[in-house]
């Protein structure tokens, strides 16, 4: 069964409950209002909660990651913690010591935050704009395309080729990434199409 | 996988041979745990390494890596003599009583039909005896000699104890250890479960390491059974999901073909698609491939796909080499035949073999894309890193355009794990600066090339111009709206073609491939995701954990391809009559007029059981021992040597590696000896790391900071290398520099009288991240893959080793 009550939920009623019923019993007043002011709130009580599953490999693992922020409501969420969703059957709520430091791999200090450019010969990266990366892209494409383009074979059979511009996707990428990057490169006609698969 | 992680707990014996899952796959592998503590199921490991799956094992053989093949055949050898066979599904369920044309044979481990000059086979003999009415002709009595039972027999006779133990180095006594245990599940009510990985595919002969199982497993009636079936533990986490959806050369999705150049036409293209039962009565459901592909081409080009241009076939790309894989792609490269190049999420720096080519191929590009969460050794080749990168950056022309994109934890959206099941996950973290979703960079590249095609014109623009592109926002479609596309919908109003009743309204999502149509009234991006997310919603975002009688089908969460079934070939889980094999083991049963149980039926639900056969994809209606035509290297798997090894083929001293496995002339003089090269090595990956993306975490570079191999004490002795010495080792192709690690988990064997010595090489470092420097296996490999798939040689390959004074100079 899913647990419907969220751990956040419970969590915060369980904290006050225990203050409550324990020192109440003993009937101390005041004391007891001073003490629940006492119980910390559970720290991920006041984060949004997210169903993911790990990204590395294809046991696919069930993962419940908490954010400041709520991305579904427009706001900005900032990851705060990742663990193992218990209510997952192929790994119920484990993770392996990969999975179980996911949230520094989200924050690694060598993810990409700006599209760059390395011009030829050059020994460093410029900044760039997304516009301007995206159109040097597709302006190259064209042209290649236009140059190089094998329209028929030499026994004037159709054969809709292009060879000279090549594209490997991704494993980690989802099923929806992988129909649109299909879609974009069949049209084309790139036939040096491959993924992670093949090794 | 044909089973799930969930149902190996149903097992009775677990082989682990060519993977390493207590280490790869952690949390899956606690279902061998847990069959072990509550089915009392045993472990078999069959590994070069002492590994840790090992060190849980009941029992662990050591095997010389690459010989997997006569170790396969030599078991097969052993249940057949020694009557540890699942006669009666032997018997209805696999190809054993077919006839094999007269002209087939083998000797001087080729096949009939071998062109020394082509690298290839003549296949037409590889084929059954068909009778007049069309059918293949059968014995089942299993006497023929030409029956492939008893070719069978007599192609693995050769395998006995003393020659698997003479190729693979398996001590005998621990190899019919491993026989006896394994022939135990030949009874109806015992399985076996097949765990596997790259150790078995990362070979020049891969795919026929995974077929000697696969017949194993058929031999002792473990396919389509709880806790049995043949379960490719897979790499990363959608790696399955791609290879569906067709992102490769020759694929398009739900495995179906791009045309090649001798299909010029598309009545030429569904001539050799008809697939014609070759018994009677038989399902044969690849019948219904011109469903799928009107279904996906309806999905491309919708309305510019009509009837009378034979649904826009003229737009796809014809072949004219089998495919443009990676590895011709970087041959080509190293030929100045390729401009632009695009990496999404892939490091083929660290991934393919022969790193110094791979450099020498990115160099000579216009163009390099590289779209990726993390900064990589791709996007950086032209950077130098002292001996970690020692690249002339001046003299690289290359362009390189690195687009920041978002990781798992921003994006939503579906990935498919290794047992087929599709879930989908939610975004719920922001981005990083200005890091973007694939999906809207696939758009903005699409929709800016379109653009200039239709103000310029230019090379037949027809099939980027009508590409189906109605999103709701054109410039970033949405996850769900993706996903619908290739579930499929109705383009108009469908009735039952036998009753008139309706079945869907035009507009409307698809339930089922069933309803998929070759008339151009459905579309459907991949055909095998049919019913992913139907007028009922998206089925792939289900959460409901119950699992009735704890079978671990789990059949309402999430969705499994094809149909939501969770073991494939289920119908083989039952007997002729339709009861289960073992009853305390029930997956589904013919209750006298339909099949019910756990799972979806692998058949159709009112096919009688003594008549449809359950393998309903193939023509014969049954599973297939001998494989005809259809795999190059042949069609019973033949022992074969990597391209480097110790000892020459015992079969023919003058074959070298897969006698048909794509070899570049360039790489051809880049083999090396075992006169100069004289140790083994395989590459490995450990618990800490997933490939190369976690040393950019600060946490498992801590946890594995710094590159090592791994060798015997004995062979430590030999060279003169201290434990945690620095050593070198050095290939045909290139060389690294890492810490010695000597342990017992590797010890010498023998092959061939000699002694061979095995060296681990680990993948997960290279020049980038938060981990110390160093190197992966791929600068040592060789440039040469599987035969039928083309999967590179990474397991078995030939390498020297000797003491380093010093840190290399930077």
């Amino acid at each position: 069964m899913n647990i419907d009550l969220s751990r956040r939920g419970f969590l915060r009623l369980a904290g006050a409950g225990v203050a409550a019923t324990s020192l109440g019993a003993m009937g101390f007043g005041e004391a007891e209002a001073a003490e629940a002011a006492q119980v910390r709130t559970f720290r991920l009580a006041t984060t949004t909660e997210t169903r993911n599953t790990c990204p590395y490999c294809s046991v696919a693992c069930g993962i419940i990651m908490y954010s400041k922020g709520d991305v579904k409501a427009g706001e900005t969420a900032e990851l705060l913690h990742i663990e193992g969703d218990a209510d997952h059957p192929t790994n119920r709520g484990t993770l392996c010591p990969k999975g179980a430091a996911l949230k520094d791999f989200v924050h690694a200090p060598t993810r990409l935050t700006h599209p760059r450019i390395r011009k030829p010969g050059s020994d460093r990266f410029e900044e760039i704009t997304w516009d301007e990366a995206l159109d040097r892209i597709a302006r190259a494409m064209k042209d290649d395309r236009d140059a190089n383009f094998i329209a028929s074979n030499e026994a004037g059979v159709p054969v809709n080729r292009w060879t000279t511009t090549g594209f490997l996707a991704a494993s980690a990428s989802t099923n929806e990434t992988a129909w649109l990057t299909y879609k974009t490169v069949r049209s084309m006609g790139i036939v040096g199409f491959d993924n992670q698969a093949r090794v | 996988m044909t089973n799930a992680w969930t149902d190996i707990k149903n097992t009775d014996l677990v082989i682990v041979m060519g993977g390493n899952a207590a280490e790869a796959h952690p949390c899956g592998f606690k279902w061998v745990t847990e069959a072990k503590a509550h089915r009392g199921a045993k472990l078999i490991v069959v590994d070069p390494r002492y590994t840790r799956t090992a060190s849980v094992a009941d029992y662990y053989a050591p095997i010389r890596p690459g010989s997997d093949i006569a170790f396969l055949m030599g078991a097969i050898r052993w249940c057949m003599e020694n009557d540890k066979v699942h006669w009666d599904y032997v018997r209805a369920f696999t190809n054993a009583s077919f006839l094999v044309r007269e002209d087939f044979g083998w000797s001087d481990g080729l096949f009939t039909g071998y062109d020394e000059e082509k690298r290839d086979f003549d296949k037409s003999s590889w084929d059954y005896q068909i009778g007049e009415d069309g059918f293949a002709l059968r014995d089942p009595t299993l006497e023929d000699p030409r029956c492939v039972w008893q070719m069978l027999k007599k192609h693995v006779d050769v395998y006995t104890p003393d020659f698997v133990e003479n190729i693979t180095g398996t001590p005998r006594d621990k190899f019919l250890t491993v026989c006896q245990m394994i022939g135990e599940t030949s009874a109806p009510d015992r399985t076996m479960t097949s765990m596997y990985a790259l150790g078995w595919t990362q070979h020049s002969k891969g795919a026929q390491n995974i077929r000697g199982m696969a017949m194993l497993q058929l031999i002792l009636g473990n396919i389509g059974v709880r806790g049995g079936g043949m379960n490719a533990l897979r790499g990363h986490s959608n790696i399955q999901g791609l290879t569906d959806i067709g992102l490769m050369s020759n694929l398009i999705p739900g495995y179906l073909n791009i045309p090649t150049e001798k299909e010029p036409d598309w009545e030429t293209y569904l001539s050799t698609r008809s697939f014609k039962p070759l018994q009677p009565g038989q399902t044969s459901y690849w019948q219904n491939y011109p469903k799928f592909m009107v279904s996906f081409l309806k999905a491309m080009w919708g309305d510019a796909a009509t009837a009378e241009n034979d649904w826009a076939y003229e737009y796809l790309p014809k072949l004219d080499v089998p495919a443009y894989d990676i590895l011709r792609m970087f041959e080509l490269m190293n030929h100045d035949r390729v401009n632009l190049y695009f990496c999404q999420g892939f490091n083929p720096m660290l991934s393919i073999p022969n790193r110094e080519k791979v450099t020498r191929g990115l160099s000579r590009l216009k163009m390099l894309v590289v779209m990726d969460p993390l900064s990589t050794e791709t996007s950086h080749f032209w950077q130098n890193h002292g001996a970690h990168n020692d690249v002339d950056t001046a003299s690289i022309q290359t362009e390189v355009l690195e687009l920041p994109t978002t990781c798992f934890a921003e994006d939503e959206g579906a990935l498919v794990n290794s047992g087929r099941w599709l879930q989908w996950h939610w975004p719920g973290a922001t981005p990083p600066g200005e890091a973007k979703y694939d999906t809207w960079i696939m758009a903005q590249i699409f929709l800016r090339v379109r653009e200039l095609y239709r103000q310029e014109g230019g090379a037949f623009p027809d099939p980027i111009l009508n590409l189906t592109w109605n999103y709701a926002d054109p410039e970033e479609p949405s996850p769900a709206e993706l996903a619908r596309e290739m579930n499929g919908r109705a383009l108009a109003d469908l009735t039952d073609p036998a009753t008139g009743a309706p079945v869907l309204q035009a507009g409307q999502q698809v339930s089922s491939f069933g309803q998929l149509r070759d008339d151009g009234t459905t579309m459907a991006g991949c055909w095998i995701y049919a019913g992913s997310w139907t007028e009922d919603g998206n089925m792939m975002a289900r959460r409901d954990n119950s699992d009735p009688d704890d079978t671990g089908m789990f059949l309402n969460w999430a969705f499994a391809w094809p149909a939501n079934r969770r073991i494939l070939y289920n119908r083989a889980s039952a007997d002729l009559q339709g009861k289960p094999w073992d009853p305390s083991r029930k997956l589904i049963e013919w209750n006298g007029e339909r099949w019910v149980g756990y799972d979806i039926p692998d058949i159709a639900p009112t096919a009688p059981p003594d008549v449809v056969g359950p393998f309903i994809m193939n023509q014969e209606g049954v599973s297939r021992l001998f494989s005809r035509g259809m795999m190059r290297d042949g069609p019973f798997p033949t022992h074969m040597e990597p391209f480097e090894s110790p000892m020459a083929n015992v079969f023919n001293p003058r074959m070298r590696g897969n006698p048909v496995a794509r070899m570049f002339e360039s790489d051809a003089g880049r083999l090396g000896s075992s006169d100069e090269f004289p140790f083994v090595a395989t590459s490995y990956r450990l618990t800490e790391h997933f490939h190369y993306w976690t040393k950019h975490n600060p946490v498992n570079a801590a946890l594995q900071p710094e590159f090592f191999v791994e060798i015997s004490e004995e062979l430590a002795a030999e060279r003169g290398i201290a434990k945690g010495g620095r050593v070198r080792v050095w290939s045909k192709r290139g060389q690294v520099w890492a810490k010695a690690v000597v342990t017992k988990r590797i010890r010498p064997m023998t092959c061939d009288g000699k002694i061979v010595h095995v060296v681990g090489i680990p993948l997960h470092w290279g020049f980038m991240g938060a981990a110390k420097k160093g190197w992966g296996p791929n600068s040592l490999t060789p440039f040469v893959g599987d035969a039928n798939v083309d999967t590179p040689e990474f397991k078995a390959f030939l390498v020297n080793i000797e003491p380093a004074a010093e840190e290399p100079v930077a």
